[in-house]
């Protein structure tokens, strides 16, 4: 199984094809529908982000609160399509890639091979199991949104399954059967 | 006597306790379809997939994590039986019992004001409450808690009166279709059919509090459960949308008697996280009106 460990450069992501099992260690930011509507709000206005997006990985996340002696509680991803409309702008902003679960829409995945990024699958609905891959979380920006805030996580051996590659390649796209085709 | 003195902290316990098997613990009879899927599902990404999500169980019961984030909009599901009448404090006190169950238990507050979308809070159970007279004594609880990656692709179809069960079968497969890899796969499927608009959603979400691992005991919905679980499962999305052979893991329908101008078909579509857990409140003081 490959290993892969963020910040995740231009390199070590032309490396991954869709379809390949890694392991991911190191930092994922979460957000998801709020946040991200925040962030593209910073981007439109022209100011300074929060959060350093270069060579980072968003997760589409709302960990649940942290148990007592745990740095998080249960924390899979949420649906990746929610967030098409505002994911173009920060991959141009400099993130490299998003995990989370699900198809995305062709304009996402032409952006993903535009500026080289990548898109993970994290185990849907498997919180629990995940949740005991993170050592470590603490919160950057967005307090009021709660769950919904940007996170940092700090994780070792996320089991990923590459979605999308830096070529474009989906693993929804290339089977033809029939129901894998791209969201419309 | 006082009504408002009396002690509920035993019904409380028992209600937290509820919330807490229903996050904690997988339904013995989806762990059973999810095991049999396992051992049937051949290629190896949608049988890696079955085994995370049973690893993911064995995690959660063992470190008390929820199973999945999504702690869900709990629904509560209460039957009260020939003797009791519920009072208003008594809807209070399970409310509240619910709301401290989900915080005590670290469950993710997922419920906001529609637009503000702010400080989520642990105030907003979703309610139903039915009269079961086969219920002898005491009131039942069911809690559900009910994921929105999942509950986001119900459907509501008003199909006319003649139409037969093609079309009825032929809806609810088109609803997988469109619930797509997205909405955790492999899916359990409610399908409430007759009643009106509000009452076919609300059995095809009842449907899926009983046993998901047997058919109806109605002949006819029998058949159409296997032959729409089959069609479903032909359509090769997979557990996790990795493809393979099952995208569902069983279709349950239930019914009701409909007006001659129409035939609702209700469609929930559960992920594999299939949530609920149940209790008997016996001790009923401080919940019942009196007489």
């Amino acid at each position: 199984m490959r290993r892969i460990t963020a910040p995740v450069t231009a390199r070590a992501a032309r490396a991954l094809e869709a379809g390949d099992q890694v392991f991911f260690s190191g930092i994922l930011l979460t957000a998801r529908d709020q946040a991200h509507l925040r962030l593209c709000e910073y981007l439109r206005a022209g100011k300074d982000l929060p959060v350093r997006l270069q060579d980072q990985i968003i997760y589409y996340c709302g960990p649940a609160a942290a148990p007592k002696g745990r740095p998080v509680g249960s924390c899979g991803p949420t649906t990746s399509a929610r967030m098409d409309a505002y994911t173009v702008p920060l991959l141009k902003a400099g993130l490299r890639g998003m995990a989370g679960k699900g198809r995305r829409s062709e304009e996402v995945r032409r952006a993903i091979r535009k500026y080289r990024a990548v898109y993970f699958l994290a185990p849907a609905g498997c919180g629990a199991l995940l949740a005991r891959k993170v050592t470590a979380a603490r919160r950057l920006c967005f307090a009021d949104l709660g769950p919904e805030a940007v996170y940092e996580l700090t994780v070792r051996d996320f089991p990923f399954t590459v979605g999308i590659d830096t070529r474009g390649e989906s693993i929804f796209h290339r089977r033809t059967k029939g129901v894998f085709h791209e969201k419309k | 006597m006082n009504k408002n003195k009396i002690d509920t902290r035993e019904t409380e316990e028992l209600i937290i306790d509820t919330v807490a098997r229903a996050h904690f613990r997988m339904r013995p009879d989806v762990k059973r379809l999810l095991l049999d899927a396992a051992r049937k599902e051949r290629a190896a990404a949608p049988r890696r997939a079955l085994e995370q999500i049973l690893e993911n169980a064995r995690a959660a019961r063992t470190d008390k994590v929820a199973m999945c984030q999504d702690t869900g909009l709990p629904l509560v599901f209460l039957e009260t039986g020939r003797q009791e009448c519920l009072s208003p404090r008594g809807i209070e006190v399970i409310r509240r019992a619910v709301a401290r169950g989900y915080q005590r238990l670290a469950l993710r507050p997922s419920w906001v004001d529609p637009f503000r979308r702010v400080s989520a809070s642990y105030r907003g159970i979703l309610w139903h409450w039915d009269v079961n007279p086969r219920i002898k004594k005491g009131m039942r609880i069911t809690v559900c808690p009910k994921g929105f990656g999942s509950e986001n692709k119900s459907r509501l179809v008003m199909l006319n009166p003649t139409a037969g069960r093609d079309e009825v079968e032929e809806c609810v497969v088109e609803a997988v279709r469109d619930a797509g890899p997205e909405s955790c796969p492999p899916f359990v499927v409610g399908i409430g059919i007759g009643g009106t608009a509000d009452h076919a959603l609300l059995l095809a979400k009842k449907v899926l509090l009983g046993r998901v691992d047997r058919g109806s005991t109605v002949s006819l919905f029998r058949t159409m459960e296997k032959r729409i679980l089959e069609k479903i499962n032909r359509l090769g999305i997979g557990p996790m949308g990795m493809g393979g052979a099952h995208t569902a893991l069983a279709v349950k329908i239930m019914s009701a008697d409909t007006h001659i101008a129409g035939l609702p078909v209700g469609i929930n579509i559960s992920c594999h996280a299939l949530r609920s857990a149940g209790a008997l409140i016996t001790n009923t003081g401080g919940l019942t009106c009196a007489g």
